[in-house]
């Protein structure tokens, strides 16, 4: 497998804003049939890696390449037309609209010809009711609803639905699983999973190191802008790639001084930081 | 449907109170001429509203475009097909430049409009006093373009009120059949959703501010066709009037939502108060009162139906 032409591929990409350095020589290749756990703590700049990978930024230097070759995203919808379809952390769904347009703004399906054509509402509304459907979301029935009224949990499997509609080649989720509930949350993994089996590469970004080894095959980890670790299943320990995630500090010392604390204390935990 | 009792509720004390004349033709007509020309722009910012964007520069535009093409046509000597065009691609220009001033440089709107209304105002002026020598400028249309664009119907109806039903359709058409519609909502439901999801943001609020700027050059142009003159001073009732007609329709001030149905009622609502007043021999300072009512009103029925709209799940489960 590693030695086929990733799908994607970022050689030496810096990516800043202004005088802020978000991200230093990050190199990352991504496999068709292979998923990439991309982890890291909190502004480690692991948003900011992906939507320079879906076109929402442009790196600042280096390269991404497509299939081996040179491509520059200069708006989301080029990277959507080569088959990379994201769910963002934060919205990606409408709230005043209906569930069938929200579904397929950017890509409405339509009826018709030349300058008439015409939004097909119907098949929206049938397509979209029956994708969140899929997802074990079974109160809804109409398409006509507006996502505003949707809880939290259903409006982000809509919109992991969506990419997954659209992601053709590469599926990239940034915490999907983070607003949702246990069932709906093993279902994104499943889904990862069958999307691994019909051959797309997938980037999916977690908090949670139990989501992260159930269903990654190469892992990531990012501290501050750079790339701190790169190795693939089964090369580290749950531990050791807990540390990772938490910044490189080692849970086992954070234990520690609590421990330690909590001796010293009559037993009470630490107070939280000011 | 708040906003069509209010139509109608306004439509009966102005009924009641301006006698058989505002009941019969002469009422219609006044109301009609008077929405037509406001309901052409409002349709118009509608859209812009609703994308989240607002355009003050309307205003200016209007006379711009008249005097734009009563000079060409009057001092310059050109064909009127041609002086129309000019005053039309003038609006354009106008919306354009607001359209790439928006979106390059982040500024609110409103802002950005103001200022572009400030200048097409002095650039009117200012050219109009040094190539004409005054601030109004006379023009007789030929027969044709007269009927076109600037006859009354009996007397007494503007054709600007055919032109009106000719926006409409095209306006209802590209919101809420066409996908392009599907964009312009997005858009002001969350911009940066709308791009990530494939929506030419930019291009999109470009062509809305182009759409505006010739909603009101072709305003001016019936204006100049119906008047047979173009004033420098004409047009700034448009600001305000317009963004009321859209808001009293039930726009969203957040954008995100709204329908041309909605801008319809709220334009004819508007209308009917506005001409009604001087029908029913009240005092004109009591149809302010009345407009400023209906305002509050639409805009607080409006945000009870976003939370109405953003509770409905949280509601069924309890
Ligand atoms: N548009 C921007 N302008 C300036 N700084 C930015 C911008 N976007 C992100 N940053 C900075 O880049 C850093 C990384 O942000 P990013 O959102 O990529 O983190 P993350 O790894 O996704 O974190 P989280 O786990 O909290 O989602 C942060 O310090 C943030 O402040
Ligand atoms: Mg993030």
């Amino acid at each position: 497998m590693a030695d086929q032409t990733p799908i994607l591929e970022l050689e030496h990409v810096d990516k800043s804003f202004g005088p802020i350095d978000v991200l230093m020589d990050i190199n990352l290749k991504v496999h068709a049939g292979e998923v990439l756990c991309l982890l890291g703590d909190n502004g480690a700049g692991k948003s900011t890696l992906i939507k320079t990978l879906c076109g929402v930024f442009k790196p600042t230097a280096g390269k991404i390449l497509m299939d081996g070759k040179d491509v520059r995203f200069n708006r989301p919808r080029d990277a959507q037309e080569m088959g990379i379809s994201t769910v963002h952390q934060f919205g990606g769904t409408f709230a005043l609209m209906s569930i069938g347009r929200s579904f397929f703004v950017g890509v409405e399906p339509t009826r018709g010809w030349g300058p008439f054509k015409i939004f097909d509402r119907a098949k929206a509304n049938e397509i979209a009711v029956r994708a969140v459907r899929d997802f074990g979301i079974t109160r809804i029935e109409d398409g006509d609803r507006l996502v505003g009224g949707l809880s939290g949990g259903e409006r982000q499997s809509l919109a992991i639905a969506r990419a997954v509609h659209f992601g053709a080649r590469v599926l990239i989720l940034d915490e999907p699983t983070a607003a949702l509930g246990v069932k709906q949350a093993s279902h994104v993994l499943r889904i990862i999973n069958e999307a691994k089996r019909r051959g797309l590469a997938v980037i999916f970004i977690t908090h949670q190191v139990m989501h992260a080894m159930a269903v990654g095959d190469h892992f990531a980890v990012l501290i501050r802008g750079a790339i701190a670790a790169d190795f693939r299943r089964g090369e580290k320990t749950r531990e050791e790639i807990t540390d990772l995630m938490a910044g490189g500090e080692t849970m086992a010392d954070l234990e520690a001084s609590i421990e330690s604390y909590e001796d010293t204390h009559e037993g009470r935990p630490p107070p939280p930081a000011p | 449907m708040g906003s069509f009792i209010g139509l109608i509720v306004v439509y009966v004390f102005f009924a009641i109170m301006g006698g058989g004349n505002f009941r019969g033709a002469p009422g219609f007509s006044s109301f009609l001429n008077f929405g037509s020309e406001v309901g052409i722009i409002a349709l118009a910012v509608g859209l812009l509203m609703i994308a989240g964007e607002l355009d003050m520069s309307v205003g200016a535009v209007v006379p711009a475009s008249s005097l734009t093409l009563a000079i060409v046509a009057g001092d310059f000597g050109a064909p009127v097909g041609v002086a129309i065009l000019a005053g039309l691609a003038v609006g354009i220009l106008v919306g354009y430049v607001n359209g790439l001033l928006v979106t390059r440089t982040g500024i609110p709107s409103l802002i950005i409009t103001i200022g572009t209304m400030f200048g097409v105002m002095g650039l009117t002026l200012g050219l109009t006093v040094l190539i004409h020598g005054s601030t109004g400028v006379f023009l007789v249309p030929d027969p044709l373009t007269k009927a076109i664009f600037g006859q009354l119907i009996g007397n007494m109806f503007q054709v600007s009120i055919l032109w009106w039903a000719v926006f409409i359709a095209v306006v209802f058409f590209l919101l809420h059949i066409s996908p392009w519609g599907n964009g312009v909502f997005a858009l002001g439901g969350d911009r940066e959703s709308a791009r990530n999801a494939g929506i030419p943001t930019n291009r999109l609020t470009i062509q809305l501010y182009m759409l505006s700027g010739f909603a009101a050059a072709f305003v001016g142009v019936s204006q100049v066709m119906t008047f047979n003159a173009a004033q420098v001073a004409a047009g700034r009732g448009f600001i305000f009037d317009s963004i009321m007609c859209v808001v009293i329709g039930g726009v969203l001030l957040t954008g995100g939502a709204g329908s041309v149905i909605g801008i319809v009622i709220g334009t004819l609502t508007f209308a009917i108060v506005n001409q009604g007043i001087f029908f029913s021999g009240l005092d004109p300072n009591f149809g302010s009162i009345i407009i400023g009512a209906l305002l509050l009103f639409a805009v607080m029925s409006n945000d009870r139906f976003r939370a109405l709209a953003l509770s409905y799940a949280s509601g069924r489960k309890n």
